[in-house]
């Protein structure tokens, strides 16, 4: 057997995608059901030159990853249900700063401590929403344990590229599943490096828009000093309340991702060319909802999945067109309603839109999806 | 569901070792006979006891939904599990329990299997530590979904080499003694 082929637990990818994307700093605290994540980075950084901190909690580890990130270092940080609960407050400091950093957040039951082994699709809105204020969000959910992997090189090239955080969701069931995982050699998968300032320490600013809205961002230790604040900054970093300057400041921080989606949405289509009904799904539901559109198919039903992969930027677009196309569209998650919401303010009232909503900790299998698409056509 | 997929469950209380013999399972189909294999788990909060399971779902195509549904192959190390787990098994599935923690398996169109897998890891292999090897042997020989020498080659890449020949000795244990009790 090649060691490039293993059998594998998402949650174990996803460490290994993070160590093929150049992380070498991870901080957590650990919590089920993203544990293996931390236990796999603890076990491989010292290997290849990295280090792994377990903090006192989940605030000081995301407060870690920010302050690792600024010495030039790829940094991650592991967790799930409460854990991203109180992440959230520093989450919200690396949005201001905009330091690059992945947060992989395991979806289990919720709200609270909730089910910790029970799988779970209901932290979406939290993953847009969770910290206070005007930010833009990165948020990826990958349905399988090779997707884990390469989702997770993405989510850094993304946050090197656009200076931001990125969040990967797995839920539960993908988070801990094994399948058959081949690992990309070095160099087969695109590695995205942050770009350094372009002028010296004397004339560097953290802000500095002359180079776009993805300013360049020097390494602390590197010559350079600037000033880090969760205050509204000037282009310098330091605090500024001047009107003009913090309306432009917060303009740009969205714009710089909202400039970006074609390069950042991604999505897959299945059989949706001559569909009636579309399933809109992610995760490990998508894989029931392909199971389901399928049997939709044998039974003679135009069904197609639309499986979403990139979560925010939300697929505003694709969402739109293919509601143009079908008579119906169903979202099945495990919440109580969530992608439902941004799938009706996509489709504007062109098709009817449903719901399969389950939280009692079992997913919802290709049964109750293929009923629904029977029912709607 | 559909004609090329097979579905596994492994149930008992949780610290038995069935995540364990879930994954080996997994392994030895898609590393070793290069099949399709997804394995998955579902136990609750506590480290042990409770009920557990583990589920391989192998196939000759890609697997898109990764969990159970109707099962092929059933084994339960506790009644507990038994009780919990056994609704979803197929007519013509098969059903193996351990005959003396399982006193009332259910009635239905499958092959019931039983025999003492704990008291034959502890008696004659010599450890309990390793009933899950010889559930798992008894489950590769009663299936005959993946090949006995991948799961044997998969078996022992997972164990310290100073416990080889238990594991092994599990292994073959289990395989034989679900055959013996399957013709009986």
């Amino acid at each position: 057997m090649s060691n490039r082929v293993a059998f594998l637990q998402g949650n174990e990818a996803c460490a290994h995608g993070a160590i093929y994307a150049g992380c070498r700093f991870f901080a957590g605290y650990p919590i089920t059901p993203s544990t293996e994540v931390a236990e796999v980075m603890a076990k491989e950084l010292p290997r290849v030159g990295g280090a792994f901190m377990q903090m006192e909690d989940e605030i000081a580890a995301m407060a870690a990853v920010i302050g690792a990130s600024l010495t030039g270092t790829k940094v991650l940080t592991a967790t799930s249900g409460p854990g991203f609960s109180l992440k959230q407050e520093n989450i919200g400091y690396a949005c201001i700063t905009e330091v690059p950093c992945v947060i992989v957040n395991v979806m289990r039951g919720g709200p609270s401590t909730g089910m910790p082994t029970g799988p779970s699709q209901s932290d979406v809105m939290q993953a847009r929403w969770g910290t206070h204020g005007d930010h833009p969000a990165i948020c990826l959910v990958p349905a399988s344990v090779q997707e884990l992997f390469t989702e997770t090189v993405r989510a850094f090239n993304l946050a090197e590229k656009y200076r931001t955080p990125v969040t990967v969701m797995p839920d539960e069931i993908v988070g801990h599943m094994r399948e058959r995982i081949v690992f990309p050699e070095p160099g087969e998968l695109e590695v995205i490096d942050r770009t350094g300032p372009t002028v010296g320490p004397d004339e560097y600013k953290p802000y500095d828009t002359r180079f776009g809205d993805v300013p360049p961002l020097a390494s602390f230790g590197s010559g350079y000093r600037f000033h880090v604040t969760g205050l509204n900054k000037a282009e310098d970093g330091f605090p500024t309340t001047r009107a003009e300057i913090v309306q432009a400041e917060e303009e740009r921080q969205l714009r710089k991702i909202e400039n970006a989606v074609d390069d950042i949405v991604t999505f897959e289509e299945y059989l949706l060319d001559d569909a009636e009904v579309a399933v809109v799904a992610f995760g490990s539901i998508a894989r029931s909802a392909r199971y389901a559109v399928n049997q939709a198919r044998k039974a003679g039903i135009r069904a197609g999945l639309f499986r979403i992969i990139t979560y925010w930027p939300f697929p505003e677009r694709q969402i739109r067109a293919l509601s143009e196309r079908v008579r119906a569209v169903i979202t099945p998650e495990m919440n109580l309603g969530m992608t439902v919401h941004e799938v009706r303010r996509c489709v504007e009232g062109r098709a009817p839109v449903s719901g399969i909503f389950r939280v009692d900790g079992e997913p919802i299998g290709p049964g109750a999806i293929f009923a629904a698409i029977r029912e709607v056509r | 569901m559909s004609a090329g997929r097979y579905e596994i469950r492994f149930s008992g209380a949780g610290g038995q070792g069935l995540i364990l013999a879930g994954i080996i399972m997994g392994e030895a189909a898609s590393i070793y006979d290069g099949k399709q294999a997804v394995q998955s788990q579902s136990y609750g909060p506590e480290a042990r006891g409770g009920a557990s399971k583990s589920e391989v779902i192998i196939s000759d195509e890609p697997i898109d939904f990764p969990k159970a549904a109707a099962v092929d192959a059933l084994l339960a190390l506790t009644q507990e599990a038994c009780d919990k787990y056994s609704r979803d098994l197929k007519e013509g599935g098969i059903l193996l329990v351990d005959s003396d923690l399982v006193k009332k398996p259910p009635k239905g169109k499958f092959t019931l299997v039983r025999f003492p897998i704990i008291n034959t890891a502890k008696n004659e292999v010599g450890r309990t530590i390793v009933a899950n090897i010889v559930a798992l042997g008894a489950m590769v020989a009663l299936t005959g979904i993946v090949s006995r020498e991948s799961a044997e080659k998969a078996v022992l890449s997972r164990v310290p080499e100073a416990f080889t020949d238990l594991n092994r000795k599990a292994f073959r244990a289990g395989y034989d003694k679900a055959l013996q009790a399957r013709d009986k």
